[in-house]
């Protein structure tokens, strides 16, 4: 949240990041809109109280600039762009295979994010299944599809959905994929073993331990939350299709902790102080954005009704609760952790129990969806989380036996409808066996989780802390080569500092003698 | 009623199908020059003994995340009281029961135990009667014939055996194997090919050698000439 004091100290910027070598010319580019946009000041209501938790690190708006003009996550409602086309774009509604992969890929490219790119592209299989005619032709087809999205987005918080529905188009999308080893899209299986066939589901996991993709959600949890249809957006944030979200900062739940003077004063004050101030920033976000910016009366999209105002949310993150507990244990002079100590848990459950409470305490004047509350979110991390942990997360490297660990997360998914998740690396033995990762992921669900994904421990495709990258691109990203994801920037510091790749490997060598 | 249990492993992926807890019983009749945890071959002491109330607790604990139960060994046949009791208790849990064995038990004379049983994953270290006394000191008549009875009941889940470079006659045993069970192989009986592994092997054994990677394919493929559908190399 850094405010410039100085057109010397912008030149600078400028500078460097044009001069930055391993940066492809778009990513300068995109740099240097972030960077116009930061020379203004934060919008009214971000007070110097807010700043002086900013520097301290409590509260951080990750990167998400100054003056924000349009939303951060926009899920369009790609049905009615099927059935409506748009006349902003000069689209029909497609009747062709060919049509409704070119009427996408053509649309991907006017959906804008925090990201540049769309952070939701649909649930692919089902809008591409109806065309389907010629099954080697789709083969063909939905192939090129796929490795222009990659070629072309390329950042893997671009994020498309398939089932719960098995089709021919789903089938498809794996096969294609477990060959491409793409990075983008991230994917994720809308997963209901009521209507998810099992061996789709199986299919599904075998294609995560060959190219880390699809992650797995739970369908019935979503569908009951939202009261019906939804998208999975960006990292796994689960959020309203036809909508999406405004904005999105967190806090650092370990830094208030370590400012506290005790469990009573975190609770009582520094938490619901703090809770206060972001809630307030946040506001001042959107305030801005949709009274002062013409996107929600200019765009296309709201013309066209592809998305609306009243379905988008605002998204309270947090971090570091790991470290958090820990640190509020010590203070008490109790020597339990988070994570492997049930009093521990217990209390990261009070602090939930208080953060809803507080951040619900908090009307928006927006976020209607969410009957102007602000949704919580387990964010995944960024730069400069070292030794704080991902959302809720137990610490890499404190990972519980999988049964606990996965119990010890479902007390916790519940209070994030717009987004947490756990990533498990398995060794070889799941190849033989898929159906045995289902058998988990389905007892994690039956446990409160919401969303959980795997991938093969010596793949070179990896989910980091919600997307996905290659860790080859990362090698020749670390010797300053450039690559052309966005997302290797980002997980740079997850994967070289904070011990991404060291993760508790499950399957045979979690278990055996 | 008590079992002599040398382990339990909570979450296994390679004792059958789905996700299982294993139980390891302590105790064998067979003494494999090839056994890769010789320490589970005595019978053990009253230190390792477990009330059945205990191991079901223990699985109760992991029920939302197994298919199943297997119980294997040592030998967990030779237990086969306490199996049983186990087995009723878990049934009536939903989950399914796999039974890991060498096969020198009749189970056609146990029909408690095999009704309760979804499947047996059957040892057939030789077909060769000599080399099966050398290799485990005993003979294989009874092995032979529970590969045929289980088979006839339906609940021959998969057929292991472990190959050695020149200690065994690998091909033979596949070939004969693959006879054996010949007009039962429109079931998909599984065949699973364990190249040996020193890890844990008795040190006078330590230095036998598993057949090249190319000699696993050819009996791979021997093994689907034969008939069976499925068939995993170990690694």
């Amino acid at each position: 949240m850094n405010v410039y004091q100085s057109l010397e100290e912008v030149q600078k910027e400028v500078l460097d990041l044009i001069q930055n070598k391993s940066l492809t010319y778009e990513q300068q580019t995109f740099g240097l809109a972030k960077l116009a946009e930061n020379v203004l000041p934060y919008p009214e209501g971000a007070d110097e109280e807010l700043m002086e938790l900013a520097q301290e690190g409590i509260v951080c708006d990750l990167h998400e600039g100054h003056a924000p003009y349009a939303p951060r996550y926009v899920l369009p409602d790609y049905d009615l762009l099927f059935r409506k086309g748009s006349p902003f774009l000069r689209l029909d509604p497609p009747k062709t295979l060919t049509d409704a992969i070119h009427t996408l890929l053509i649309f991907y490219h006017h959906v804008p994010s925090i990201t540049r790119f769309p952070v939701y592209i649909g649930r692919i299989d089902q809008l591409l299944n109806p065309f389907i005619e010629d099954e080697a032709q789709a083969r063909e087809q939905i192939k090129w599809f796929l490795i222009q999205l990659d070629r072309t987005v390329d950042d893997s918080f671009c994020h498309g959905n398939i089932g719960p529905q098995e089709t021919l188009a789903g089938n498809i999308i794996l096969d294609v994929l477990k060959d491409l080893q793409n990075v983008t899209p991230n994917l994720t299986l809308l997963y209901d073993p009521k209507i998810t066939s099992n061996s789709f589901a199986q299919k599904c996991v075998s294609t995560s331990m060959a190219c880390a993709n699809p992650a797995f959600v739970n369908d019935q949890m979503f569908r009951e939350e939202f009261q019906g249809d939804y998208g999975i957006a960006s990292c796994y944030n689960g959020l309203p299709i036809g909508g999406g979200a405004f904005t999105l900062s967190r806090l650092r739940l370990n830094k208030i902790a370590l400012k506290s003077q005790s469990l009573e004063d975190f609770m009582t004050n520094q938490l619901p102080a703090t809770i206060h101030a972001m809630t307030g920033f946040m506001e001042s976000k959107i305030r801005f954005l949709v009274e002062e910016t013409h996107f929600f009366t200019e765009s296309f999209l709201v013309k066209e009704g592809l998305v609306s105002l009243e379905r988008f949310v605002g998204l309270f993150g947090l971090v570091g609760m790991h470290e958090c507990v820990n640190a509020l244990m010590k203070l008490e002079n109790k020597d339990y952790s988070y994570g492997k100590d049930q009093e521990a848990n217990e209390l990261g459950v009070a602090i939930m129990d208080l953060i809803q409470k507080e951040v619900d305490a908090f009307e928006s004047k927006y976020s209607d969806f969410w009957n102007h509350r602000y949704m919580l979110h387990a964010q995944v991390g960024a730069d400069q989380d070292l030794g704080t942990s991902a959302g809720v997360r137990i610490a890499i490297g404190h990972e519980l036996p999988i049964y606990e660990h996965m119990q010890q997360a479902g007390m916790f998914h519940k209070y994030f409808p717009s987004g947490i998740g756990d990533h498990f690396p398995f060794d070889h033995t799941v190849l033989n066996n898929p159906q045995a990762v289902l058998d988990i992921f389905e007892g994690g669900f039956a446990s409160g989780m919401r969303y959980i994904s795997c991938y093969a421990e010596d793949g070179d495709l990896i989910r980091v802390t919600g997307y996905l990258i290659k860790k080859s691109d990362l090698q020749a990203y670390n010797q300053g080569k450039q690559v052309s994801y966005d997302t290797v920037q980002y997980a740079q510091e997850a994967l070289n500092t904070y011990g991404v790749l060291n993760r508790k490997v499950r399957g045979e060598s979690d278990a055996r003698r | 009623m008590l079992g002599r249990i040398n382990q339990i492993i909570d979450s296994s992926l390679v004792d059958g199908p789905g996700n299982r807890t294993a139980i390891f019983f302590q105790g064998c009749n067979f003494n494999c020059h090839y056994c890769h945890n010789p320490e589970t071959i005595s019978p053990g002491n009253p230190k390792q003994d477990m009330e059945l109330s205990e191991v079901l607790e223990r699985i109760k604990r992991n029920r939302p995340f197994i298919k199943g139960i297997t119980v294997s060994g040592g030998e967990c046949s030779l237990q086969y009281a306490f199996i049983e009791a186990l087995f009723l208790e878990t049934k009536k849990m939903g989950l399914s029961n796999f039974i890991d064995t060498n096969g020198s038990l009749p189970f056609w004379e146990l029909p408690v135990l095999t009704e309760l049983t979804d499947g047996f994953m059957l040892d057939v270290k030789a077909t060769d009667v000599k080399s099966h006394l050398l290799l485990t000191g005993k003979d294989n008549k009874v092995v032979l014939k529970n590969a045929e009875f289980l088979a006839s009941i339906g609940k021959l889940y998969e057929v292991r055996t472990v190959m050695v470079k020149d200690e065994l006659n690998n091909q033979k045993t596949v070939e004969e194997v693959g006879d054996l069970l010949q007009e039962y192989l429109g079931q998909p009986i599984r065949y699973k090919l364990i190249p040996f592994r020193p890890h844990g092997v008795r040190t006078a054994y330590r230095h036998w050698e598993s057949p090249s990677s190319e000699k696993m394919e050819r009996l791979k493929d021997l093994a689907l000439a034969k008939g069976f559908e499925q068939i995993t190399v170990a690694s």
